[in-house]
């Protein structure tokens, strides 16, 4: 593999509670390459969130890094002093999350949100970059969108907006949290079109977390399968998908209607 | 698969248990003096029936009107117009009375297992709640078949006492099924009984509800959007698409020809497990088809509104 844009080595967070702590992330170490897409898949409470949140720093306390680095464009992000992370944080790697509904904010118009992402870091001709980006994305009649509310948009196209606001400044990797969980099939096809065509045009690499291997299937590259915590697998994603080596992936895997619910048969 | 039995069909030799007729449920919105109200066609001339013993699947996507069309049989949602036949008796013309006695043998099991539970109650309270408003049995008569069902749906009676939070969402779904099971229905309508739970738990209640459907002879409505999860569980399907069905019939006939343009957009835009199988996004063009064409036969058992 080339050098990998992002390299996060061991990486450990835990929740301190008073009187016991719980260990979210235990040792997990992973790479993305410029324009890869790695899929990040366990079920709920597997831990996979609170990686992401611990990649751009945003954990609140009382969770807490224990261990590891996280190498992003040659610095270790976890030591790097807050005024400089602000600087990547939404510029070089910015999220998506999985409510649009609940990300936007409500009383600002979609292109003063996108135009804010570009003003925070500094860029010039914001509205007319606002209007591209929203272009880009495939809403149509941009210029008019602009001046809309999230409300007065459909599900789809708030999380079209979400991801314009994403790539206002060009980042090199973009993390999505459950992008399309909340949206219907048809949908979640278009936003997962949209994400492979922006990756191509843009060389995003993408940090893809879900709990739906069908979504893996679509877009991955790579995967990695978390269970409690930890990486019990990752590998190619037809490797995964085709022959996995671990228990727990298998056992999902059988899970997914479609994979293997005949064997539920009574 | 086989579930469900594959020679009762409506119109066959048996009387199907449910059978809804032109269904109709316009919501009104009201917008100021002078202008006319606005009218959302929910439900918009629906009819189907579902056979004794049958898991029969109703699929779209939001706003579709599939969790309303639910509602309006078991009357938590009055209907604007249609006939809702259970057992060969309209239940639109029940008095309240004999509606909640109706009632008893038609159940629904809500999708969110956190909010549909009343988090103050003890599980056990919960399932025992329709035994007391249907007057059914002593105390310890109801106690005892609330363990029965705890039993019967895989949860631990030790944990009658447990309150809602207590359980995972997985858990919690049993509970809403045993409290639906309370009062021996012959009808469960699931409305996306399943769609919040994580996959490994989402099989494990997939697959009580096929061994209730064999032991209770129960017959289930599951209304859903996974479309993966209805071909393999249900043995007919209907699509629903802005208040109308626009295809319905045998399951594994629908999934092998998808015949409506807005059925075929929808199968076609499902994730695939196989990355490397063809995969042909067939885009949805509203002006394709005809909104108010009538359902006919494309198929054995197969009828598409084309």
């Amino acid at each position: 593999m080339a050098e990998p844009l992002l390299n996060v080595q061991h990486l450990s967070v835990a929740f301190e509670g008073t009187r016991s702590t719980v260990t979210a992330v235990d040792d997990v170490s992973f790479q993305i390459a410029p324009g890869e897409t790695l899929g990040l898949v366990g079920e709920s409470g597997s831990g996979k969130s609170v990686t992401a949140f611990a990649i751009l720093r945003l954990l609140q306390p009382p969770g807490r890094v224990t261990a590891g680095r996280v190498m992003f464009e040659g610095r270790d992000l976890l030591a790097l002093p807050e005024h400089d992370m602000r600087r990547i944080r939404g510029a070089r790697i910015s999220l998506i999350f999985q409510e649009p509904m609940t990300a936007l904010d409500p009383v600002m118009r979609v292109g003063d949100q996108i135009a804010e992402a570009l003003t925070v870091h500094g860029r010039t001709g914001a509205r007319q970059r606002a209007v591209e980006l929203l272009s880009a994305v495939h809403i149509p009649d941009a210029e008019r969108r602009i001046r809309d509310y999230p409300h007065q948009l459909s599900g789809g196209m708030r999380q079209r907006a979400m991801i314009a606001i994403a790539l206002a400044c060009h980042p090199a990797l973009v993390i999505a949290d459950e992008p399309t969980t909340a949206l219907d099939v048809t949908i979640q096809a278009q936003v997962l079109d949209l994400l492979r065509e922006l990756r191509t045009q843009f060389n995003l690499a993408l940090l893809l977390i879900t709990h739906d291997f069908g979504v893996i299937a679509e877009i991955a590259d790579r995967v990695a399968v978390m269970y409690r915590g930890t990486l019990v697998e990752q590998g190619p994603v037809r490797q995964i998908l085709r022959a996995p080596a671990h228990d727990y992936t298998r056992s999902l895997l059988a899970a997914v209607p479609g994979a293997g619910i005949s064997s539920l048969a009574p | 698969m086989t579930h469900g039995l594959e020679s009762t069909r409506a119109g066959g030799l048996t009387p199907p248990l449910l059978e809804v007729r032109r269904l109709v449920k316009y919501f009104v919105r009201k917008r100021g003096l002078w202008r006319q109200p606005s009218v959302v066609k929910a439900v918009d001339d629906l009819s189907f029936a579902i056979g004794e013993g049958e898991m029969f699947g109703l699929v779209g996507e939001s706003g579709s009107g599939k969790s309303t069309t639910g509602r309006c049989i078991l009357r938590l949602v009055e209907p604007s117009s249609g006939e809702v036949f259970f057992r060969g008796e309209d239940v639109l013309r029940f008095s309240r009375p004999r509606m909640r006695r109706a009632r008893r043998d038609m159940q629904i099991v809500f999708q969110d297992p956190y909010s549909s539970l009343n988090p103050r109650m003890r599980a056990g309270d919960i399932v025992e709640e329709p035994l007391i408003i249907h007057e059914l049995g002593s105390r310890a008569e109801r106690r005892g078949r609330v363990a029965d069902l705890f039993d019967l749906v895989g949860l631990d009676p030790d944990h009658l006492t447990r309150y809602p939070h207590e359980f995972s969402g997985g858990q919690r779904q049993r509970i809403g099924i045993a409290r639906a099971l309370a009062l021996n229905p012959a009808l469960i309508i699931a409305d996306e009984a399943v769609s919040a739970l994580d996959v490994s738990i989402q099989a494990q209640v997939v697959r009580l509800m096929l061994e209730l459907q064999v032991r209770l002879k129960l017959t289930y409505l599951f209304i859903a959007h996974d479309l993966r999860l209805v071909e393999h569980i249900c043995s007919r399907v209907a699509v629903m698409y802005l208040g109308k069905i626009v295809e319905m019939g045998d399951t594994r006939a629908l999934f092998a020809s998808p015949t409506h343009p807005y059925t075929r957009a929808l199968l076609s835009a499902v994730p695939m497990l196989d990355p490397d199988a063809p995969r042909q996004r067939i885009p949805l063009d509203p002006d394709s088809f005809d909104r108010e064409a009538p359902l006919k036969e494309v198929g054995v058992a197969h009828l598409a509104a084309v």
